[in-house]
């Protein structure tokens, strides 16, 4: 039960790792803290939770990364993902944090993985949570109750009621009842409003429709809009969102990771009306899965195709639905209810144009190409003729938008005239814009929820405490 | 293996975790996944059985119930093992004892003490059965004559033996073809065995009740593990003294065969006990509740062997002690009919599970790049 009577310190609105890294930075600072998570127990912590590893800087090898990882090659990686579109110095403040927070979170239960293992090639870069994500919000989780921290699932935030520049309560739903709580500092930490499909159809009209939500239903931007409805200065494109190629066959909301699929680059993909629309083997997947997305919410019906022949099906990670198999390329149209003759004319066209000679290299651009289409695949161009034929059905994955809350290097939130909210922070998806204004980095957003959590739990800590 | 609704169970989450693989720092099942892209029955046995059942991977899964896939890999694996159990024993028929085994193992404990007794009564005199007897060389062989002990002992132990053994080829078989252990992979399997080193979570301990780590259930299976070897070992002594060296039991309480069983004994009680205790606290969820009774059963048939034990060392200066060898006699001869055909087998399944994990350990993950 919430204490209608009581002042909290802190007060956190959200449930994952950006708002677990707060409370427990500001309980361990001595407030008093409460945490209001709007999902149920069992689905807990947010997209955190589908999360696998965060990206660390490090100047040499540690026991859960190796070789080393400098600021200046960080900061390149983010500055080419961005096109720019960051604030370089939130951005170097964040990257030099994250080589210091292995500690801390080890210190509060989180376990990695030894380097080395995995099928990714993140071990430098990357440090994998043993377990994933879930395991590790569970140790935060354990962490929170065992310090005390007052945590209420099923208890969405309505209203963050700023006046004059300062939150002076919070309208909550507990268990479907009506709240008003108090506090003296409250945390942003919500995510973003991805699975809000009302909010998203704004902007991407019925398409929506067709896009799968990779993580959790409960991300719906509320504290978001009520933050920006009231004079909070907003940050990111709102009409944006992370976009992957999906397996189509995923559920619509918290299929997670292994809805994923690796194909592209060896196999063509063609729209509904069975036509190639983009060079699959532009670059290496790493670097074009997040365009995907976007790809194919432009093609009819937000749906593709990607199909390959029995050479290229070992190449890449099992999905986790069974590819669609044939003998023949016409029977694969069929069993994917597409025109076989229009199929079977781009598989032909495709196949004609690969140019050959090159030897095959699937771990780096190898340079195998065609001629003469339009597009043309640039790398990893082999003929498709070898049965059996395999194919996937693609939709647009959203992982998480990018609208977010503007802040300082404090973590504190900005209004508008651009002073800062009197006591309100914000950490995670919910201000990730401002670092990563676009594109992605792998591992990036559990660095910024990490760094910021506990940047606004000691602030809002520091704050209230005074 | 038949392809069963576990079975089938088993290959929707195998194939599900392997477009996952979150898991795979926590023990050598995802690992040995990521090896295959399609599960045949035998891969899908081996698995099941390599997993020891820290239950990492429930608490971990962003994909566990109530998510729509209800992912629950231990509780699987554990429904599989029961099937795996049935479908190895030797000989084919007795595979039915697997069906209800809480009730056979509890039932061939009762035999096996009501049969002790009523041999104790027919071939000596039932007198000897209530008298008190001196604590000297032979006063057991009074109540039970020496060679009635032995040759039950071989004979049941034996037959066990060869069912185990008989047990680990039809498993080894069925998981397919696999070059044959070297030293290397012998010596990392006896490691594992010895250490229970994926009873921990990739080194941070099982998920005994909750998201918490703990250890307590791998000591507490050391513990039984290791008692139970210490009680294997007294009795091995007794019977190399008793046949090759004409020593008579019962022995004196500093001599190698009494201190071997009392401390494996006290073990063996407190890892029985303690791992029962836990059953009753245990988050329901990642456990396969039907298999309760096979569990329970030979871990009180455990607990008694200790037990039974530890009484007759306290009371063999007594008028109780033919009583008391009798029952702790009967309990052994129990263990020994009911080894093959009780939850007991799952070390030789889970041994020869882990040697075969140490054959393939130099094998490259499938998949992407
Ligand atoms: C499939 C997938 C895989 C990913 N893998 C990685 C990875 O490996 N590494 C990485 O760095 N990033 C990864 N990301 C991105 C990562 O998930 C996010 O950057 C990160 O989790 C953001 O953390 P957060 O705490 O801000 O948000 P979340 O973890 O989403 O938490 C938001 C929380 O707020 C709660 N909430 C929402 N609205 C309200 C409300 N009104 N009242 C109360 N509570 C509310 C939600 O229930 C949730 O608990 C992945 C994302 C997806 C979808
Ligand atoms: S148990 Fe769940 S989290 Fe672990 S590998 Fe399987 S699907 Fe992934
Ligand atoms: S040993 Fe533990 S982590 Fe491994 S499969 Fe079994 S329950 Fe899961």
């Amino acid at each position: 039960m919430p204490d209608r009577t009581k002042t909290y310190d802190v007060l956190i609105a959200g449930g994952g790792n950006a708002a677990l890294c707060a409370a427990i930075t500001a309980r361990q600072a001595g407030a008093s803290v409460i945490l209001l998570e709007s999902a149920p127990r069992a689905f807990r912590g947010g997209n955190s939770r589908h999360t696998r590893n965060l990206r660390a800087m490090h100047d040499k090898p540690n026991d859960v990364l190796t070789d080393a990882y400098p600021e200046d090659e960080y900061w390149d990686d983010l500055l080419r993902v961005t096109g720019g579109n960051t604030d370089e110095a939130l951005a170097r403040m964040t990257i030099r944090a994250s080589s210091g927070v292995f500690g801390w979170m080890q210190a509060n239960g989180v376990r990695f993985q030894p380097s080395l293992t995995g099928t990714l090639n993140l071990g430098r870069t990357n440090a994998f949570f043993l377990g994933g994500g879930k395991a590790l919000v569970n140790a935060y989780y354990v962490t929170a109750e065992r310090l005390g921290i007052e945590i209420l699932y099923d208890t969405e935030v309505l209203s963050l009621n700023l006046d004059d520049g300062a939150v002076r309560s919070v309208d909550i739903t507990y268990r479907g009842f009506p709240e008003t709580l108090h506090a003296r500092c409250v945390v942003a930490a919500s995510g973003g409003f991805q699975a809000n499909l009302d909010w998203m159809r704004q902007n991407w009209g019925d398409a929506v429709d067709n896009f799968v939500i990779r993580g959790t239903p409960y991300n719906r931007g509320r504290v978001l809009k009520n933050l920006l409805d009231q004079g909070v200065a907003s940050i990111g494109d709102p009409t944006q969102c992370h976009a992957v190629a999906l397996d189509a066959r995923a559920p619509k909301f918290d299929g997670g990771i292994t809805t994923r699929l690796d194909s592209v680059p060896f196999s063509i993909v063609v729209n509904q009306l069975g036509e190639r629309f983009y060079d699959e083997g532009e670059d290496v997947w790493p670097k074009r899965y997040a365009i995907w997305g976007r790809l194919i919410a432009q093609q009819p019906e937000q749906i593709a195709y990607s199909i390959c022949d029995a050479k290229a099906f070992p190449l890449f990670m099992p999905s986790v639905y069974p590819a669609i198999k044939a003998d023949t390329l016409a029977e694969l149209a069929a069993k994917l209810k597409l025109d076989p003759d229009k199929v079977q004319a781009t598989v032909a066209a495709y196949n004609a144009a690969v140019v050959p000679g090159q030897s095959f290299d699937n771990t780096k651009l190898d340079g195998n190409r065609t001629k003469g289409l339009t597009p043309d695949k640039t790398n990893w161009a082999r003929t498709i003729d070898k049965p059996p034929f395999y194919g996937y059905p693609l939709r647009p994955g959203i992982t998480f938008t990018y609208l977010g809350v503007r802040v300082n290097e404090r973590a504190q939130v900005l209004m508008e005239n651009g002073q800062p909210a009197g006591n309100l922070y914000a950490s995670g998806e919910i201000m990730a814009g401002n670092i990563l204004g676009r594109g992605y980095l792998a591992g990036f957003g559990m660095t910024i929820g990490t760094v910021f959590g506990r940047i606004a739990g000691q602030e809002a800590a520091r704050h209230a405490r005074n | 293996m038949r392809e069963t609704d576990a079975l089938a169970n088993a290959r929707r989450e195998m194939e599900i975790c392997n477009a996952c693989r979150y898991c795979e720092g926590f023990c050598a099942v995802f690992p040995a996944m990521e090896l295959r892209r399609e599960f045949s029955a035998g891969d899908l046995s081996y698995l099941a059985n390599l997993c020891h059942n820290c239950r990492g991977c429930y608490y971990a899964c962003q994909y566990a119930p109530p998510h729509e896939w209800g992912i629950n890999v231990p509780r699987t694996f554990q429904e599989l093992r029961a099937e795996t159990y049935a479908e190895y024993a030797w000989p084919r028929r007795f595979a039915q004892l697997f069906d209800r085994n809480g009730t056979i193992v509890s039932l061939v404990t009762a035999l096996g003490i009501a049969l002790v007794l009523m041999l104790a009564a027919g071939l000596v005199d039932p007198d000897a059965l209530y008298r008190a007897h001196p604590v000297v060389p032979g006063s057991f062989y009074a109540v039970i004559p020496l060679w009635a002990m032995q040759a039950t002992g071989i004979l049941t132990f034996g037959f066990s033996l060869i069912a185990l053994a008989m047990g680990a080829r039809n498993f080894w078989r069925d998981a397919g073809p696999r070059e044959r252990p070297g030293p290397v992979a012998l010596g990392i399997a006896l490691w594992d065995v010895l250490t229970l080193k994926n009873l921990g979570g990739g080194g941070h301990g099982c998920n005994d009740a909750s998201e918490r780590f703990s250890m307590r259930r791998r000591w507490l299976h050391h513990a039984m593990f290791y008692g139970f070897f210490l009680c294997f070992a007294a009795t091995c002594t007794a019977f190399v003294y008793g046949t090759l060296f004409g020593w008579e039991a019962p022995y004196a309480l500093t001599s190698v065969p009494v201190l071997l069983g009392t401390v494996g004994g006290l073990l063996l009680l407190v890892g029985t006990v303690g791992l029962f205790a836990m059953k009753l606290v245990d988050d329901p969820m990642p456990a396969a509740r039907n298999l309760l009774g096979a569990d329970v059963a030979l871990l009180m048939l455990l607990a008694l062997a200790a037990l039974t034990g530890l009484v007759l060392l306290a009371l063999r200066g007594t008028g109780a002690m033919g009583i008391a060898l009798a029952v702790h006699l009967g309990v052994i001869l129990s263990l020994f009919v009911a080894l093959p055909y009780s939850k007991m087998v799952h070390g030789v399944y889970r041994t020869a599970a882990l040697l075969r994990r140490a054959t393939e350990r130099n094998m490259k993950p499938l998949g992407g790049e």
